[in-house]
């Protein structure tokens, strides 16, 4: 029978089938950072376990760290006991832990595939949502809590309900300045920010192809947005090309074995999908979130709508009235980075338009690094002088803005134009207001004070 | 885990759709690494809006939360549902949930419960008249003051893990340890690519 991409992984994951229709599904790869773990290592250790396949997982901190004076010690008492605490967890069990001040370190998901941990055919869990990322690999990743993070260090299976699958088509090529956010922020404000629950989404068509791996993540790191735990992105010749050489991927024999096996994981051509969804990608604008839900989100030449009792009261929080121009709204904070777009092809999209001018008075923007590696490599590209010239502060890598659970955290009332993931209400600070954009549209309005279509740099 | 048999008490409204996990459980909270005590930072900043119907300061919920849709969308921290634990909360009912959070609920002790929007409206007055509710997961109903128990479904091997307070590691090591080691064998075999750090 013809199957999907989604179905393939799926079936060749499955370690036992429970009476009630959920999966005992076998898990290849775990990667874990210090906010979702520490209570999945008490789970081992109240009851004596170790660590199934400790070669298997890999560690990180990313959430809590902070992202200046990295070779001092964290000044947070609370974040600094925190990362001790994964290093020290890590060290017991027997896990690699890639260490704050090494040349590994940096946010999980950015990680991941830098490493060649993330591999086509494999099964990938991380808690934390944005795991989903991992999908444009051919990967069938998800995000999972705590107790699940204890399951799989223990068991290496998870029990799981199968979803059910939904192809989402991006028919014709991006125009110039609209990027792979602009297109999951498409997607989101057209099928709602529960749309996609239960489902898990396969990114198809001419747009989705013609994304870089770094777009490719970037699209699949917002399926989550969706509701949808599971982002994919079918294998190809660009997939492979970023994997060759990678230090944690198949080489010699393995990587020709690996590679007639990763060919054979895309969708049969009369595969049946449960839903469809089908978006014209040369008809999208660069896109702006206006609520406090990645749903509430329109072209940047549009006008704020007015809606029902759950808008009206977004709006109240974003201090927004319905007519208000997009395009034209003042903000005083930007944050370029997050697993969204804290690679290094976001930092050259938003240099290249860094280069064009200064911040503007009042304005503090941030650019955070994914990684060590994509800092190593900006800095090899000049890409940090351009920021710090144009008035950007040029920080070392972490979450940063995109969760403030570090010192980098906007007082109520801030507006920031952001290429993070979420605009939930307090998510960049408690009252602070997240408009969610692509890193050239950041870059934009962190000169021009306000938020600006950047297709008038073109 | 502790079991979950029936839940009765009164319940607590919180219309709201689309409440993610940030708003249950604020980011700067999720310094702390302990599960127990965390009911006093539940939806910490939205305390104080007018009408929220927990102040600030109370740890103490009724054992069931009647939601809107879509209720723990986005993050998959854990610290959410641990945290309604702390105040109480047992039972958690809304047309529709985030996947993670709907998961992480039944590792906890805790049952969500998915209802169509009008059932949720009724169950909602029922909430917002203080009437007594009892849930029982043997029987999977909801009942309400008198009125006839409103059945519910839930997966039958989740059930039966609630009820019984199973350990999902020690279930799966026991039950299913045989099919692991069978399952690693053929994948040794067939990719091992995937096993050369072991």
């Amino acid at each position: 029978m013809a199957r999907t991409l989604y179905d393939k992984l799926w079936d060749a994951h499955v370690v036992a089938q429970g009476a009630d229709g959920q999966t005992l599904l076998y898990v290849d790869h775990h990667l874990l950072h210090e906010v979702s773990t520490p209570q999945s290592f008490e789970l081992l250790r109240e009851d004596g376990l170790t660590v199934h396949r400790p070669a298997t997982q890999l560690a990180v901190a990313d959430h809590s760290v902070p992202t200046h004076d990295r070779d001092a010690a964290i000044a947070d008492p609370q974040a600094a006991a925190q990362v001790a605490l994964l290093e020290s967890n890590c060290a017991q069990f027997g896990i690699e832990y890639l260490s704050l001040t090494g040349q590994g370190q940096g946010i999980v998901h950015v990680i991941g595939p830098e490493q060649g941990f993330t591999l086509p055919g494999i099964t990938l869990v991380c808690g934390d949502s944005h795991s989903a990322t991992h999908g444009a690999f051919g990967t069938l990743a998800f995000g999972i809590g705590a107790s699940e993070c204890g399951i799989v260090m223990a068991c290496q299976a998870l029990w799981q309900t199968k979803a059910q699958r939904m192809r989402v088509t991006f028919t014709g090529a991006l125009q110039p300045g609209v990027t792979a956010k602009d297109m999951a922020l498409a997607l989101i404000g057209k099928i709602g920010a529960s749309g996609a629950v239960g489902y898990a989404i396969e990114f198809t068509g001419e747009a989705v192809r013609g994304l870089s791996m770094e777009g490719r993540m970037t699209l699949c790191n917002m399926a989550i947005e969706a509701g949808s735990r599971t982002g994919l992105v079918a294998p190809d010749d660009t997939t492979f090309a970023y994997l060759k050489g990678r230090p944690r991927v198949p080489h010699g024999a393995d990587w020709d074995a690996a590679l007639a096996y990763w060919r054979t994981l895309p969708s049969d051509p009369d595969a049946p999908f449960d839903a469809e969804v089908i978006i014209a990608a040369d008809s999208i604008a660069p896109h702006v979130t206006f609520g406090t839900s990645p749903d509430q989100v329109l072209p940047v030449t549009a006008m704020v709508p007015a809606g029902e009792a759950k808008l009206t009261k977004a709006l109240a929080y974003m201090a927004l009235t319905p007519g208000d121009a997009i395009d034209g709204l003042a903000i005083d904070h930007a944050f370029i980075g997050s697993c969204t777009n804290g690679r290094i092809e976001d930092l050259r999209a938003a240099a290249a338009i860094a280069a064009r001018g200064h911040v503007a008075p009042g304005v503090r923007a941030l650019v955070v690094p994914g990684s060590g590696a994509v800092k190593r490599q900006a800095e090899a590209e000049g890409l940090d002088r351009i920021f710090i010239d144009a008035g950007f502060e040029w920080r070392d890598p972490g979450c940063s803005l995109c969760v403030a659970m570090n010192d980098d955290r906007l007082p109520a009332g801030a507006r920031c134009a952001s290429t993070s993931n979420r605009n939930f209400e307090g998510r960049q600070g408690a009252g602070a207001r997240t408009h969610l954009m692509s890193p050239a549209m950041v870059a934009a309005a962190a000169l021009a004070g306000h938020i600006v279509d950047v297709r008038v740099y073109a | 885990m502790t079991p979950l048999v029936t839940v009765t008490g009164q319940a607590l409204s919180l219309p709201d759709a689309d409440v993610d996990t940030d708003i249950i459980y604020p980011a700067r909270f999720l310094l702390i690494t302990e599960k127990k005590g965390l009911g006093r930072y539940a939806f910490h900043d939205r305390r104080d809006a007018p009408g929220f119907p927990l102040a600030p300061g109370v740890e103490t919920a009724p054992p069931i939360l009647i939601a809107g849709p879509n209720f723990g969308c986005g993050s998959s921290r854990e610290q959410a549902p641990w945290a309604l634990a702390g105040l109480g909360i047992r039972v958690i009912i809304a047309e529709s949930f985030g996947e993670i959070f709907f998961s992480n609920c039944f590792k906890n002790g805790q049952l969500p419960i998915c209802f169509d929007s009008e059932t949720i409206e009724r169950l909602r007055s029922a909430a917002d008249a203080t009437v007594h509710f009892a849930v029982s997961l043997d029987a999977k109903t909801v009942t309400v003051g008198d009125a006839a128990p409103i059945p519910f479904e839930v997966d039958d091997g989740r059930r039966e893990a609630l009820l019984n307070g199973w350990n999902d590691i020690a279930r799966i090591r026991a039950l299913h340890g045989h099919d692991i080691a069978a399952f690693e064998a053929a994948q040794q075999a067939s990719a091992p690519w995937l096993w050369t750090k072991g």
